[in-house]
């Protein structure tokens, strides 16, 4: 017999038991909803499998009672004695046909006329016909209209005997012990297999060959019992197309290919709503109207494809229609409406990169894209249950042409592949899948360590990755000598959601497949770990979690893109004390200069034969463009022979390089600028750091030597059609961050009055104070930048309608939300300058 | 007390299996004890409070080492003792306690018991059910579910 129809009799005959005991009840309590809503789907479910299966027999009975459940159910029709028997009844002839069915593997002849005219007769609110109140008085023992003859309840009772026999529910927990019992004889036949491998001559080998080929076996089919066709979780699936098609009028084919891909049971039950979902979607937006189809030159018939595969220890999903496909263009028009994108943005995306935004939460929940293609509604729901269960979700669209879904998800929830590392004595498992990639340090070249003063980058390709020590944040003994063997060591590039950042350990040694049990109670508090496992060897081993990780080293969202080099430790560092991390470098005459860390891209070196000169520009050809070279001061001398220390300063696709003559040091520190004279250019200030006496670098001043337009090819121009200086408002109580935005806001075009807390700047607002634009930090001592947010933005307040701009070393989507509710209209990391200035020009540009 | 009286107890008696640390010794009821076992691997998890030693592979599963010198705030190092770790369930997890070493299975009857004295430190009266008189030793009986759950509400405070 067919697997499906087995399934499909196992599971009816499971519903037509909860389904004579609800009905029974139903009678006894009229009016219970749920129970009339829950028999409705049940009776709905045997329907619509029935239709699946093609068997139409059991599906017009079924049909015909559903019927009535849905009056009972929209409160149209009354729970009578009479009728519940008539429904029992039709429940009854339910099972003998599908006794029928388990009997010959085919529906059995009949005639279900009389009883469907009941049914109806019921439906249409007439009482039953007479002939149903004699049949009610002994529908335990119904009547089978079509020649009840004995000899075909007999085979029926023992078709349905032998069906039970087959499949045997046993507790999961039941089965887990199973697992585990079998991991462990497997463990045990590995170290017996060892042994045997060091003997010559053994008279175990052949019957330990033996045990291990049963072991194998056994194994195999312990996992067997978890798992289950993906088949089972699109049986719905035809029903949902179908109902689709009918209502919209389309002409809709769906395909199934690979329904006997096996995945793990838990994993199935997970992805069935994200699917279910994904296919409802394919067929309602993406394929046309036949009319709409033909216009385009296509089938008049769409199809949509669901195809399941395994592929390396995935389970690869696609989901593809031949539909219209996404049109970028709108949802480019979408996302600038929305606000996630800004134009420039928007320009520099592929149509690719634009389509992801349907993923992107609320985009599209909220307002269909267009009336006709909302592809997109509750999509970022699905990708986050299926990222929850490990996976990932890629989609593909040609407009005009289809769309195609590729998720790809581990088999089994219990068994992850994960990347066994050494630090120290002790071996970690990290999963995989949140592994992007392996570097190995080297003492030269692209991936050397530039871990100075405890903040450890590297530079990988185009950015600085931030570096996290597996060693210091374990607190494993040994943190000293750690720098000097740096140069064995490995890297583990790590992304967690779009944070990206490196673990260093000591050794890599292989991936293996491992079970994943949680910790014990008394350890659940260490975020770092997600579980612990036994490897083959026998050895209990930890599992890091690079949430846990990403956590512990503090908000990973300041380390990001093009400003990525702020250091784990100086984001709790600032949390508690407001410490920046400061790069320190000789150049020319007078004290040790510093920059924050956070402004520079990358450190480099440069031969200095490869500097050369355009027009009175010292210029150096980096990643196939021309850098310009910025002395740091004009009279400095420079080095004619060796390597020229650099900083690199980048926006976007420019680069600038300031050359210093020695970068020192990387130092955390809490920094207090004084202003110093105006002839000073370059400098901020100096402050007292380390001790030392040192000049804080205004960054500004030499990227607009570099560029002209650094700062006024996004900010100005928008500003000058305007006419008239914009006036904004800066509040922050870190003098080092007035005075850095300040002159940069200058040169940007705005005129910037700087606050240091909230109180004062509530206090120009009672002064009658008049600005554009207000920016505001978020953690200030005394008032906060929500409550002055919300302040500003209250009723009776002169500045309700100047718009609000937060500036965050947190800027979490958690963190923006909250920003947004407390009334600011943008929230920018403090370190994005492209993303504060694009915001002030968008923000007054509406104003 | 003498041995005289033991015989002719009417009270019923009890089974504690013994174990030492730090010449101390401790027992705790036959009942909570699933395994005890020899010399084995134990992988630390860094991070975990002083009194996780880590943990360990019993028959696939994992079972956390809690050293009871820690518990206890006991002195010296168990380097040259051999270590035993006797496994215990508490709610359905399992946990060993390193001792020093394991000694036998004593019946002991309630009327040797009494109280853990007031003046006992207070790390100890927490931990301790009670304390029976023994020939030539006392013997201190560990409530071990309290010394479980001693280390969760610790590790919650710790968070």
């Amino acid at each position: 017999m067919d697997d499906l129809i087995q399934e499909f009799l196992t599971e009816t005959a499971e519903n037509l038991n909860a389904l004579d005991q609800d009905i029974v009840r139903l009678e006894q309590n009229p009016n219970d909803t749920d129970l009339i809503g829950r028999i409705f789907r049940l009776v709905h479910t045997v329907k619509g499998t029935c239709g699946f299966l093609g068997l139409p027999r059991l599906e017009k009975v079924a049909h015909h009672s559903e019927n009535i459940m849905g009056r009972y159910r929209e409160g149209s029709l009354k729970v009578t004695e009479k009728s519940v028997s008539v429904i029992l009844e039709s429940f009854d002839r339910i099972k003998v046909i599908v006794a029928g069915i388990a009997a010959t593997g085919a529906e059995p002849a009949g005639d279900d006329s009389a009883l469907i005219a009941k049914l109806d007769a019921i439906y249409e609110g007439k009482e039953a016909a007479p002939t149903a109140k004699a049949e009610a008085k002994n529908e335990m023992n119904p009547p089978v209209q079509e020649a009840p003859d004995s000899a075909k309840n007999q085979a029926a009772a023992h078709a349905q005997a032998a069906m039970e026999e087959k499949t045997l529910r046993v507790s999961v927990d039941v089965l887990e012990n199973l697992m585990t019992t079998v991991s462990e004889l497997v463990l045990s036949r590995n170290q017996i297999l060892q042994i045997l491998r060091t003997q010559t001559d053994s008279p175990f080998a052949a019957p330990l060959q033996r045990l291990n080929l049963v072991v194998s076996e056994l194994q195999e089919s312990v996992m067997q019992t978890r798992m289950q066709p993906i088949g089972n979780a699109w049986s719905k699936l035809p029903r949902i197309i179908r109902d689709i098609s009918v209502e919209l009028g389309k002409k809709i084919n769906l395909e199934m290919r690979g329904n006997e891909t096996e995945l793990d049971r838990q994993v199935l039950e997970l992805i069935k709503d994200p699917l279910t979902h994904m296919v409802r979607n394919s067929a309602d937006h993406g394929v046309e109207s036949p009319a709409e189809r033909q216009a385009a030159g296509k089938d008049e018939e769409g199809t949509v494809l669901l195809n399941a595969f395994h592929e390396g220890g995935h389970i690869i999903i696609e989901i593809s229609d031949d539909g219209r496909g996404l049109n970028s263009d709108k949802i480019r028009k979408k996302a600038l409406e929305k606000g996630v994108a800004t134009e420039e943005q928007l320009k520099a995306m592929t149509d690719q990169q634009v389509q992801q935004f349907i993923f992107a939460a609320g985009f599209s929940t909220a307002d269909k894209i267009t009336a006709v293609s909302g592809r997109g509604v509750g999509m970022d729901v699905v990708r986050t249950n299926i990222e929850k269960i490990g996976g990932t979700v890629e989609m593909k669209s040609v407009w005009t042409k289809g769309t195609t879904f590729t998720i790809k998800i581990p088999l089994t929830l219990a068994i992850v592949s994960a990347l066994i590392v050494e630090v120290g004595a002790e071996r970690f498992a990290i999963p995989q899948i949140s592994v992007r990639e392996l570097v190995r340090l080297s003492s030269s070249g692209e991936n050397k360590l530039e871990e100075i003063h405890g903040t450890p980058v590297m530079r990988l390709r185009d950015r600085l990755l931030p570096l996290v020590s597996l060693r210091k944040i374990l607190k494993l003994e040994d943190v000293q000598s750690e720098e000097s063997k740096a140069r064995n060591k490995q890297v583990i590039v790590a992304q967690v959601g779009a944070n990206t950042f490196g673990i260093i350990v000591d050794r890599v040694f292989d991936t293996e497949e491992i079970v994943v049990k949680p910790v014990s109670p008394i350890l659940k508090n260490l975020r770092l770990f997600s579980g612990n496992t036994i490897l083959g060897d026998g050895s209990v081993i930890m599992i890091l979690d690079p949430n846990g990780i990403a956590n512990a080293v503090g908000n990973m969202a300041a380390v990001e893109a093009e400003s990525g080099k702020k250091s784990e430790k100086d984001r709790v560092m600032s949390d508690a004390d407001r410490k920046t991390s400061l790069l320190i470098f000789k150049a020319g005459a007078g004290a040790p200069r510093a920059v924050p860390l956070s402004l520079v891209s990358r450190l480099e070196e440069f031969d200095v034969k490869k500097i050369e000169v355009s027009g009175s520009q010292k210029v150096v050809q980096y990643r196939g463009k021309l850098m310009p070279l910025v002395p740091f001061q004009a009279n400095m001398a420079l080095k004619a022979q060796g390597n020229q220390p650099v900083l690199v300063f980048s926006d976007g696709e420019r680069s600038m390089g300031l050359m210093v003559d020695e970068i020192v040091d990387i130092i955390e520190e809490r920094i207090d600028v004084q202003i110093t004279a105006e002839n000073n250019r370059g400098l901020l200030g100096s402050a007292i750091l380390h001790g030392q006496a040192m000049d804080v670098v205004d960054v500004g001043y030499f990227l607009s030597a570099a560029h002209n337009d650094w700062f006024g090819s996004k900010g100005k121009a928008g500003f000058e059609q305007e006419g008239g200086q914009k006036k904004i408002l800066l509040v922050d109580d870190s003098p080092f961050f007035r005075n850095m935005l300040s002159p940069m806001l200058g040169i940007a075009g705005y005129q910037v009055i700087s606050s240091s807390s909230a109180q004062e700047a509530l206090a120009l607002c009672n002064d009658g104070e008049k600005f554009d634009i207000i920016i505001s930090d978020i953690e200030m001592p005394g008032m906060n930048g929500y409550d002055f947010a919300r302040k500003v933005k209250a009723n009776d307040s002169k500045w309700k309608d100047v718009p609000l701009v937060a500036l965050s070393s947190h800027a979490t989507a958690h963190d923006l939300d909250r920003g947004k509710e407390a009334g600011f209209n943008d929230y920018v990391a403090k370190f994005d300058r492209d993303a504060l200035l694009l915001s002030i020009a968008q923000i007054g540009e509406a104003a | 007390m003498t041995t005289g009286i033991k015989g002719v107890v009417s009270g019923g008696t009890k089974e504690f299996l013994t174990m030492t640390v730090a010449g101390q010794l401790f027992g705790i009821p036959v009942l909570q004890v699933q395994d005890v076992l020899g010399e084995r691997k134990v992988t630390k998890v860094p991070l975990a409070p002083k009194e996780v030693a880590g943990s360990l592979n019993l028959r696939g599963r994992i079972v956390t080492a809690i050293s009871l010198r820690h518990m206890l705030c006991m002195d010296g190092s168990s380097r040259d003792a051999k270590t035993m770790y006797i496994v215990v369930d508490h709610q359905g997890e399992l946990y060993s306690l390193i001792v020093d070493s394991v000694g036998e299975v004593l019946s002991l009857p309630d009327r040797d018991f009494e109280n853990t004295p007031a003046t006992i430190d207070h790390s100890w009266r927490e931990l301790a059910l009670g304390i029976y008189r023994l020939k030539d030793q006392l013997l201190v009986i560990l409530d071990v579910p309290a010394m479980l759950e001693k280390l969760y509400v610790r590790d919650e405070n710790a968070a």
